[in-house]
C-alpha cells in the first residue's frame, strides 16, 4: 500500500482552488451588485429624486418623494405593530411559558415565518383591504408588521435566554418579583441583541415588495392620513422598471440605490453592533 | 524484559537524561524525544522532556490532570499541528530520524493514535476499519480489504461481537466496543507505534480489562505510549512509566522502579496517592 | 403604603379571587397575561392566515376540485383556471435555481468553514449574509437590465451552438425565460445554503477530524469522507431551505420568467410561476372565481412551503443534536 502523498498534495490544492473559486463567486456577486447600483444609481440621483412627485410620463424631474415618506410610513406602523407583539411574545417564550406551550408558539412562530410573503399580502387584502373597501397606509403596515414579528420573537427569545441565570438569581435574592427583576434586569442585558435583532428585522422587511402590491397598493401624490393607498420605494422600483420609458428605468436605478444603501447600512450596523461573532437570528 | 537497574542518585533539579542511565532495556529506541519545549501562545507547556520509547514496549505516562501528558503524546504523531498558535522546540526520532523531516501523512500510518472517547465516523464497521486504508491509496482488492479488516478486528479483541454487522452502523455498539473499532480502525493501518490517550477513561472495569488485555497481545509487533490517569492500570499494563508534572518529566525508569522504589519525592508522592 | 410589596408576594398565596388580586396588584399577572396576549395573538395570526386562504379559496376548490392542479388552461374569460403552468414554472425554476446553488453553496462552504484561515473566513462570511439583505425587487432589476441583455447577447448563443440539440436549449431567446428565472434565484438562494451548511460543518466535532487525520489521511481527504457526511444532514436541510425560498420568491422571478402561462420543455422559452401570477393578477381580478383561483393558488404555495420548511428545521435540528451528544 503506497501512501500517495504526492498525489493527495495535489488534490489538496486543488480542491482548496475550487472551492475558494466558488466563495470568490458570491462574494464576487455581492461586489458586483454594489458597485453596479452605486454607480448606476449614484448617477441617476438627485435633489429632484427626494423632493419631486412623480412626473407624468414624458416629463422630466420627476421624483419619488412620496414614495420615500409612503415607506417611512409603511415601516413605522409596522414596527408599532410587529415589534411590541414579536418582543412580547418573545419575553413570554423566555420567561413565563411551560414546555408544551412553548414548543407550540415556537412551532406556530416558524410556520408564520415561513409564509412567502406574497400570501401574506392575499391575506391582508381579504382581511383588512376587502372590507375597509380599498387599498392604504394602514394595510400596508399591517402586513409588514406581521412579517416582523416571527423574527422579532426569535431574536428576543435567543437574547433572552442567553442571559445567565445567575443575574436572575441575584435579583431574586435582593427580593425581586419575577416581573421586576426581568424588567430591570434581564431585558437590560439583552439590549444591545434585541435592538439589533429589531434592525435586522427592519432592514428584511423595508425592502418587502410582494405584500405591499395590494394592500398600499401605489399612488401618484402624496397619500395624507393613514387611509389611501400610497405608493412606498420597493413598488415604485418594480413599476418603474417594468415599465417601458428610460426616465423611469433611470429613476428606478436611483431608487435602487437609495434603498440597497437603507438596506445595508442598517444591517451593516446591527451586525456590527453585536459582539463578534455572535448568532444572528436567520430570517 | 525490564532489568532490575538502581538509577545514580540524581539532582532533584534535572531530569533523567539518556546519557546519565543505564539502558532500561536492551530493545532499541523506537521514539525518542529529545529536550521537547512545546508552546501554548506564551505559555510554556511542556519543559525540556527528554524520553527513548522502546521497540515492543509499553510506556505509559501519568502524572496528575493538566501536567502535560497529552500534550506530550500528541506532540509524537504532530497532532499539535492542528491547533493553531502552538510552537513546538527540540526534536522527536522514529527510528532515528526526525519526525518533521518526513511528510506528515505517512508518519501518521507508522506512528497512530487512538483518542480518549471513542470516535467512531458515522460510516459501517466495516468502512470504519477499511478507512484508514482507503484513504492511503489501497489497492489490494476486496477480498484481500475483507481480510485485513477481519485481522485488526481480531487484533482490536472484538472480531466475534461484531462479524456477523459488519455493515452495520458503528454507533449501535457499546462505548467500550466502540473504542476497540477505533483500536482496530488505527491497526488496519499497520502503525509501527501506537499511541493512547487515556483510552479508557469513559469505559467500565470490564471494557477496560478487554482492552488492557489486548494491548499486551499487541506488544510483539508494536511500540505502545499510553497516556493514562490511572496508576493501577500503568502498573498492569506498563514496562516502562514517566512520569509528569506541571510540563516537566520528573521520572522515567521501569514500572516497577516507579511504583516500588521511586527515586523522586515528588514520584513518590504521587504513587502513593498523597495527591493528584 | 409605604411596605415594600415584595413581602405580601413572597408571602404563600391565600387562594381564590382574593390572592388574584393581590398579584395583580404586585404586578406579576398583568406581565404574564400581557406577555401571554402577545404569544396567543401569534396563534391566533398564523391560524387566521391558514383560516382565510381556505375559506376564501373556496370556491375555486369547490368548482375544480383536485384537477385545479393538474389542468394545464388558464383563460380568465372563460373562467378556466388551471394552476398546472404556475407549478410548473415554479418547480423548473426553483430546480435550476437548486442545480446551480448547491455545488455553489456546498463548495464555499466548505472552504470558509474547513479551508481558509478563521479572519478571512469571518469576513468573507459576513458579505455572503449580506447578499441574503438584498430585496427582491434589486434582484429583479439587475436581472431584468443587467442578466437578460448578457444572456441574450453571449451566454444562450454559446450554450446553443454547443448544446443547441436538447430540448431544453431550443426554440428563440427573448431574455425572460425559465433559464433567466433560475439564474437570478440561484443567486438568491446561495447565501442560504452558504450560511446554514457552514455553520453545520463548523460544529462537526473536533475528534472526528483528528481521527481521519491520525490514519493518515489528507485534509482535504478528512473534509469530504467524514466532515461532510457528518454534516450531511445539517447541509440536506439548508437545501430544503433555499428551495423552500426560491418556491416563494416573487419579485424577481416576474420580471425575467416573461409572465406567459403555458407549459413549454425548453428553458429558454417564457414561463409562469405561483407568485409571480399572483402578484401580476391580484389586482385585475374581475369576479370572485377568478379572485379564488387565485387565492388557491396562494394555498398551493403556502402548503408546499409549510412542509419543505417543517422538514428543513427537523434536519437541521437532528445534527444539532448529532453534534452535543458526541
Amino acid at each position: 500500500m503506497k501512501p500517495s502523498s504526492h498525489w493527495k498534495n495535489i488534490v489538496n490544492f486543488a480542491m482548496f482552488g475550487l472551492t475558494g473559486l466558488c466563495a470568490l463567486v458570491s462574494v464576487g456577486t455581492l461586489v458586483f451588485i454594489l458597485g453596479y447600483l452605486v454607480f448606476n444609481g449614484g448617477k441617476s440621483l438627485s435633489m429632484s429624486f427626494f423632493t419631486n412627485l412623480p412626473a407624468p410620463v414624458g416629463e422630466v424631474g420627476g421624483g419619488m418623494a412620496n414614495a420615500l415618506l409612503g415607506s417611512g410610513k409603511v415601516l413605522l406602523l409596522a414596527t408599532l405593530i410587529g415589534i411590541p407583539i414579536g418582543f412580547l411574545g418573545g419575553v413570554y417564550l423566555s420567561e413565563y411559558s411551560g414546555k408544551t406551550i412553548a414548543f407550540v408558539i415556537r412551532y406556530v412562530t416558524d410556520l408564520l415565518n415561513g409564509v412567502p410573503s406574497i400570501v401574506i399580502g392575499i391575506v391582508v387584502y381579504t382581511l383588512v383591504v376587502h372590507p375597509m373597501g380599498h387599498f392604504s397606509t394602514f394595510a400596508g403596515g399591517v402586513a409588514l408588521g406581521i412579517m416582523m414579528i416571527p423574527i422579532s420573537v426569535r431574536s428576543t427569545e435567543e437574547y433572552l435566554l442567553a442571559v445567565p441565570p445567575s443575574l436572575r438569581e441575584a435579583a431574586f435574592a435582593l427580593g425581586a418579583p419575577k416581573w421586576k427583576a426581568i424588567i430591570t434586569v434581564v431585558i437590560p442585558a439583552a439590549m444591545r441583541g434585541i435592538i439589533s435583532g429589531t434592525m435586522l428585522d427592519l432592514a428584511r422587511v423595508a425592502g418587502e415588495t410582494a405584500p405591499l402590491l395590494f394592500t398600499a397598493l401605489g399612488n401618484q401624490f402624496w397619500s395624507p392620513g393613514w387611509n389611501q393607498p400610497s405608493a412606498t420605494l420597493p413598488v415604485m422600483i418594480f413599476t418603474y422598471a417594468i415599465a417601458p420609458y428610460e426616465d423611469w428605468h433611470r429613476q428606478a436605478w436611483a431608487a435602487g440605490f437609495v434603498l440597497l444603501m437603507l438596506v445595508l447600512l442598517i444591517n451593516v450596523t446591527a451586525r456590527m453592533a453585536l459582539s463578534k461573532g455572535s448568532y444572528v437570528p436567520r430570517g | 524484559m525490564s532489568q532490575e537497574a538502581r538509577l545514580p542518585v540524581s539532582k532533584i533539579e534535572s531530569p533523567p537524561t539518556v546519557s546519565e542511565k543505564k539502558p532500561l532495556s536492551e530493545n532499541p529506541k523506537k521514539l525518542c524525544a529529545e529536550k521537547l519545549n512545546f508552546f501554548y501562545g506564551k505559555f510554556q507547556a511542556l519543559h525540556d522532556i527528554s524520553i527513548d520509547m522502546r521497540e515492543n514496549h509499553i510506556t505509559a505516562l501519568i502524572g496528575p490532570s493538566g501536567c502535560g501528558k497529552s500534550t506530550f503524546l500528541r506532540t509524537l504523531n504532530r497532532m499539535h499541528e492542528t491547533v493553531r498558535g502552538t510552537r513546538l522546540e527540540g526534536q522527536i526520532l522514529l527510528d532515528g530520524e526526525s519526525i518533521f523531516q518526513q511528510n506528515v501523512n505517512a508518519l501518521r500510518l507508522k506512528v497512530g493514535m487512538v483518542f480518549q472517547r471513542s470516535n467512531p465516523f458515522p460510516k459501517s464497521i466495516f468502512e470504519n476499519v477499511a478507512y484508514g486504508l482507503r484513504v492511503n491509496g489501497y489497492d489490494g482488492g476486496k477480498q484481500r480489504l475483507q481480510e485485513e479488516v477481519e485481522r485488526s478486528l481480531r487484533k482490536a479483541a472484538i472480531w466475534d461481537e461484531v462479524k456477523d454487522k459488519l455493515h452495520e452502523s458503528a454507533f449501535g455498539l457499546s462505548g467500550g466496543q466502540q473504542q476497540r473499532i477505533c483500536i482496530a480502525r488505527a491497526l488496519a493501518v499497520r502503525p509501527e507505534v501506537l499511541l493512547l490517550d487515556e483510552p479508557c477513561s469513559a469505559l467500565d472495569p470490564i471494557a477496560t480489562a478487554k482492552i488492557e488485555e489486548l494491548l499486551f497481545g499487541l506488544k510483539p509487533e508494536c511500540t505502545i505510549v499510553i497516556v493514562t490517569h490511572n496508576m493501577q492500570q500503568a502498573a498492569r499494563v506498563s514496562d516502562f512509566t514517566g512520569f509528569f508534572l506541571l510540563g516537566k518529566l520528573i521520572e522515567f525508569d521501569s514500572t516497577n522502579l516507579i511504583f516500588q522504589n521511586p527515586s523522586k519525592s515528588e514520584t513518590e508522592d504521587y504513587v502513593t496517592g498523597r495527591f493528584g | 403604603m409605604a411596605t415594600t410589596p415584595v413581602l405580601g408576594e413572597r408571602a404563600l398565596p391565600p387562594g381564590g379571587a382574593r390572592s388574584f388580586l393581590m398579584r395583580l396588584r404586585g404586578g406579576e399577572e398583568i406581565a404574564y397575561t400581557i406577555t401571554f396576549t402577545a404569544a396567543a395573538a401569534i396563534f391566533v395570526i398564523t391560524a387566521l392566515i391558514c383560516y382565510e386562504l381556505f375559506a376564501q379559496s373556496e370556491i375555486s376548490r369547490h368548482k375544480f376540485g383536485w384537477a385545479f392542479l393538474f389542468t394545464s388552461e388558464w383563460d380568465p374569460v372563460a373562467g378556466k383556471f388551471g394552476a398546472l403552468p404556475f407549478i410548473y414554472g415554479t418547480v423548473i425554476t426553483s430546480v435550476l435555481a437548486l442545480l446551480i446553488a448547491i455545488p455553489q453553496g456546498i463548495g464555499s462552504a466548505i472552504f470558509l468553514a474547513e479551508m481558509a484561515p478563521a479572519r478571512i473566513s469571518n469576513a468573507l462570511t459576513f458579505l455572503i449574509e449580506l447578499l441574503a439583505a438584498v430585496p427582491s425587487v434589486i434582484y429583479g432589476l439587475l436581472g431584468v437590465f443587467i442578466l437578460v441583455p448578457v444572456l441574450q447577447k453571449s451566454v444562450v448563443p454559446a450554450l446553443k451552438s454547443v448544446f443547441g440539440a436538447l430540448p431544453i436549449f431550443q426554440g428563440a431567446f427573448y431574455g425572460v425565460s425559465y433559464f433567466s428565472a433560475g439564474i437570478v434565484l440561484s443567486v438568491m438562494i446561495v447565501p442560504f445554503i452558504i450560511s446554514v451548511s457552514r455553520e453545520v460543518l463548523i460544529s462537526v466535532p473536533r475528534d472526528q477530524r483528528e481521527a481521519s487525520l491520525a490514519l493518515g489521511a489528507s485534509k482535504w481527504q478528512t473534509v469530504w469522507l467524514v466532515v461532510v457526511p457528518n454534516a450531511s444532514t445539517g447541509i440536506m436541510g439548508s437545501i430544503f431551505l433555499a428551495l423552500a425560498r426560491a418556491l416563494g420568491e416573487t419579485m424577481a422571478v416576474t420580471m425575467v420568467i416573461g409572465n406567459t402561462p403555458q407549459i413549454k420543455a425548453s428553458l429558454l422559452a417564457p414561463g409562469y410561476s405561483i407568485a409571480a401570477v399572483i402578484a401580476n393578477e391580484f389586482t385585475e381580478a374581475t369576479g370572485d372565481l377568478y379572485l379564488s383561483a387565485l387565492i388557491e393558488l396562494g394555498l398551493v404555495l403556502f402548503g408546499v412551503t409549510f412542509v419543505l420548511n417543517g422538514l428543513a428545521r427537523i434536519l437541521i435540528m437532528a445534527t444539532a443534536q448529532k453534534g452535543a451528544h458526541s
